[in-house]
């Protein structure tokens, strides 16, 4: 579903990525763990096209195709989804037409009708219930005020209204307190656990892999892949470091 | 008002487009409006076609007055308004000027609160593009038994390319002792994390700013009676500048 090949990525003039090689199936779920500065935001930028995070060679497809030669929101249409670390705060702007607005221009970009009013407020109901989201909150500007933990859960409420074929959820766990992670952990798995679906889990923490299962972990470092296996090697690593693993 | 052309020397015309004002000289008398006692008055200015527009607005006591402005037209653009409150008067202004290609568009305000207890609020947003010009000029002058006056402005500016530019000048001239006077003044940029996010989700650049820049201007126009027409006119020029 998601080839990387060899990628390298710069930030400004840094080089981050340095020959990442990464390939995710439909059905399956990665993690990627290591250390601060490793690179794994970046990589959850460089999938998504932030402007600013160029990437220098390597490809990357996507169900085929190209996913380098496409747009932000074409990528998002094409059915990737970033859950962002930092979810941003935009002021004046609520969540509903947002997400209205996101997905009814995904649809077009895929040539599906647009959602109504009313169908896409069941739509929204329906997920923000299921992640124990009060719709007060879903009228309220995107990130607003809201908490760290509410902000990820916000994530997760847009992850089950866009529904995407992929995601890539940068740190989700962070800022979580241990019943906010284990319904996060829930939406996860209830979205995104599919035959046809993918997600590549950035996280620092063994802990959000107790809720949702990896098939295979891999530790980034030093912007390449150095060691892959499966969810042991998580266990591992939470016992002895990435210091340790690099030895 | 000023009998002879004015120049960039004259403060509330430091920014103006003189040649276009030299066209229009001399400038019809300004448009006075006289609220009574008691009453209520309210208009919409929507500068579409490069005028200048002067009202001169008397509040009588007790009596409200609302202005709403669309600045938007034309290549030089002023709507100016010289406000005078009496006592417990009310005055609001909510004012959106948008501008692009080498437009220069401007609202210039004089508010003076003459006697107690009158009340006025100033909200004017702008937004830039190419290397247009937008500018504010606002003075709230209290006079010296103008006790408990409560006057407050907003003013923000919205830059879409580096090369616009945004003048705001929110000016206070008090002579009372027990007053609240409040103002802010922001002039930025779209934030690009914004729009990364929005994008992130699926809109097109194009629609991502458009949806940050009408939450930029909302709420501008809430109470006016043409605030459906206002605000569409607003995201239509608003579409053309994105």
């Amino acid at each position: 579903m998601l080839q990387i090949t060899n990628l390298h990525a710069n930030v400004g003039d840094k080089p981050i990525l340095k020959g990442l090689t990464l390939s995710l199936n439909a059905g399956e779920i990665h993690a990627i763990m290591g250390p601060n500065g490793a690179g794994k935001s970046t990589l959850g930028y460089v999938l998504s096209g932030r402007p600013g995070y160029e990437v220098t060679e390597g490809e990357i497809t996507f169900n085929g195709q190209d996913l380098l030669g496409l747009e932000p929101h074409e990528r998002a249409a094409a059915g990737l989804f970033l859950g962002f670390q930092y979810p941003v705060e935009i002021p004046g702007v609520s969540n509903v037409q947002f997400l209205r607005e996101a997905l009814n221009a995904q649809r077009k970009n895929r040539g599906e009708a647009p959602l109504s009013g009313a169908e896409f407020l069941k739509v929204a109901r329906e997920q923000a219930g299921a992640l124990g989201m009060d719709m007060d909150m879903l009228k309220r500007p995107v990130n607003v005020g809201f908490s760290g933990g509410e902000k990820k859960r916000n994530e997760m409420v847009q992850m089950g209204i866009i529904n995407p074929a992929i995601a890539i959820l940068d740190e989700t766990d962070s800022g979580l307190d241990i019943d906010a992670l284990r319904i996060v952990g829930d939406g996860i798995n209830r979205i995104m656990r599919k035959p046809d679906k993918a997600v590549l889990l950035i996280t620092h923490y063994q802990r959000l892999l107790d809720y949702v299962k990896p098939d295979f972990v891999h530790v980034l470092d030093g912007g390449r892949i150095t060691r892959s296996g499966g969810p042991e090697l998580a266990l591992e690593l939470e016992r002895d470091g990435y210091k340790e693993l690099a030895a | 008002m000023t009998a002879l052309l004015p120049t960039r020397h004259d403060e509330a015309w430091r920014y103006s487009d003189i040649a276009a004002v030299e066209a229009a000289w001399p400038l019809p008398a300004p448009e006075s409006i006289i609220v009574p006692a008691g009453g209520a008055f309210a208009r919409t200015i929507v500068q579409d076609s490069g005028a200048i527009h002067q009202l001169e607005i008397a509040i009588g006591k007790g009596a409200r007055a609302a202005i709403h402005i669309l600045n938007i037209g034309g290549e030089y653009g002023r709507v100016e308004l010289n406000v005078t409150l009496h006592e417990q008067a009310d005055f609001k202004l909510g004012a959106v000027q948008i501008g692009g290609g080498t437009q220069n568009l401007e609202i210039v305000t004089t508010v003076t609160h003459a006697e107690p207890k009158a009340t006025s609020s100033q909200i004017v947003r702008s937004v830039l593009a190419g290397t247009a010009t937008g500018t504010y000029l606002g003075k709230v002058a209290v006079a010296r038994d103008a006790q408990l006056t409560d006057s407050v402005q907003s003013v923000k500016a919205m830059l879409l390319d580096r090369s616009a530019t945004a003048n705001a000048k929110p000016e206070l001239e008090i002579y009372a002792d027990d007053v609240k006077c409040a103002h802010g003044c922001a002039i930025g940029e779209l934030d690009p994390m914004g729009l990364f996010y929005l994008q992130a989700r699926g809109i097109a650049p194009a629609d991502a700013k458009k949806l940050m820049l009408q939450a930029f201007v909302a709420g501008v126009f809430e109470g006016a009676a043409d605030e459906e027409m206002l605000t569409e006119a607003a995201l239509k020029k608003l579409g053309e500048l994105v």
